[in-house]
């Protein structure tokens, strides 16, 4: 009995301190997110767990979420678009121990939300938005971003 | 007052091409141009192969990205609906193996067997189709649009249709309305779409 109340709280200890969950979110939530008025430079970047140079620049993304209180980063993953089944996720992000904001768009047709991210993006992932709320600067890259590109690119809207 | 309406014709010229980012590849309504690729038999392809064709389709595509293992079946049937109509599938791996091992010629060659392609699966080594075309991702189709010998017309460039998780659930089949379009001589009713895919794996520059 002392054992499995002992593992029941280890358990709730550990899941709730790693698995975070990730919120379902729409189209017009990250446009509320990308026009509002906070103090923080927005990075948003998009994401699934089945794109390889997504999962090679997340550290850069972390490391930026722990170590700059000015910057607000936002993990959109895009995995609903392909599969509906969010568990993929969860796992992921129980796995690399994500620290940053985790949310999952839940939309169809992405002909139909892609240009209101932004214009010139072709829907290839990765893909990262930066806007600074206090002057109305935006910078949008469809890349894979590699040390320092993260900091140029808030840098360059500052 | 000349000098005014000259100025603000700099002015407004300047605006506008700021506003304008440089872009490359096609867009709806310009002339594609042919290219000569290897297929998965080893084999060289030119559309100008196709002497009976009344356009194409041209999808660019890769073994390994989820979305185009989504789409392989619809592909197929692409081909299926349209060769004889003449508008045959072409499909092209621009991906750099170095950076995508699962999209090497040999696993391309696995793929197509596998999967039975009827049409071909061209390898863009050098990626100048893919950087001529301004393909983005994969899947990533064009559909081009035979005027005569000598002048292919882009006709559609976008996403083979609105649902890429299920193809029961499909609403919006922006490729065949196209194509069926080109087929009755009318204007395709969507010429553009965008779609969520993987990014081609250029060759580091």
């Amino acid at each position: 009995m002392r054992l499995s109340l002992t593992t029941f709280v280890l358990v709730v200890v550990i899941t709730t301190s790693y698995a975070q969950s990730a919120e379902r979110v729409k189209i017009e939530d990250l446009q509320h997110k990308i026009d509002g008025k906070q103090d923080k430079i927005l990075v948003m970047n998009f994401w699934a767990t089945w794109c390889a140079p997504c999962i090679k620049e997340l550290p850069l993304f972390e490391q930026m979420n722990s170590s700059r209180a000015d910057v607000d980063i936002n993990l959109v993953s895009i995995d609903l678009d392909l599969d509906p089944n969010p568990d993929k996720v969860y796992r992921f992000i129980a796995r690399k121990q994500l620290k940053a904001k985790v949310y999952m768009l839940d939309e169809r047709d992405p002909n139909t939300w892609i240009d209101k991210i932004d214009k010139s993006w072709s829907g290839a992932i990765p893909a990262t938005l930066v806007v600074n709320p206090s002057n109305g600067k935006r910078r949008f890259v469809e890349k894979e971003l590699k040390e320092g590109d993260l900091e140029e690119l808030i840098n360059s809207v500052k | 007052m000349n000098a005014v309406k000259t100025f603000l014709a700099i002015a407004l010229l300047v605006v506008i091409s700021a506003g304008v980012p440089v872009k490359s590849g096609y867009e709806v309504g310009d002339t594609a141009t042919d290219f000569k690729l290897k297929n998965v038999d080893g084999k060289m392809i030119s559309l100008a192969d196709y002497k009976d064709a009344k356009g194409y389709i041209v999808i660019f595509n890769c073994n390994t990205c989820p979305y185009s293992k989504a789409y392989d079946d619809r592909i197929i049937a692409l081909n299926k609906k349209y060769a004889s109509q003449g508008f045959p599938v072409l499909t092209i791996n621009p991906n750099d193996p170095g950076l995508s091992p699962g999209d090497s010629f040999d696993e391309m060659k696995s793929q197509a067997n596998r999967k039975k392609y009827d049409f071909p699966y061209l390898v863009d080594e050098t990626q100048d189709v893919a950087r001529t075309y301004g393909a983005t991702n994969t899947p990533h189709v064009y559909v081009l649009n035979k005027i005569s010998d000598k002048e292919l017309r882009v006709a559609y460039i976008g996403a083979i249709d609105d649902n890429s998780r299920d193809a029961s659930a499909v609403s919006k089949k922006y490729v065949e309305d196209a194509v069926d379009a080109l087929l009755k001589s009318k204007s395709v009713p969507t010429t553009k779409t965008k779609a969520i895919g993987c990014t081609i794996k250029w060759k580091n520059s």
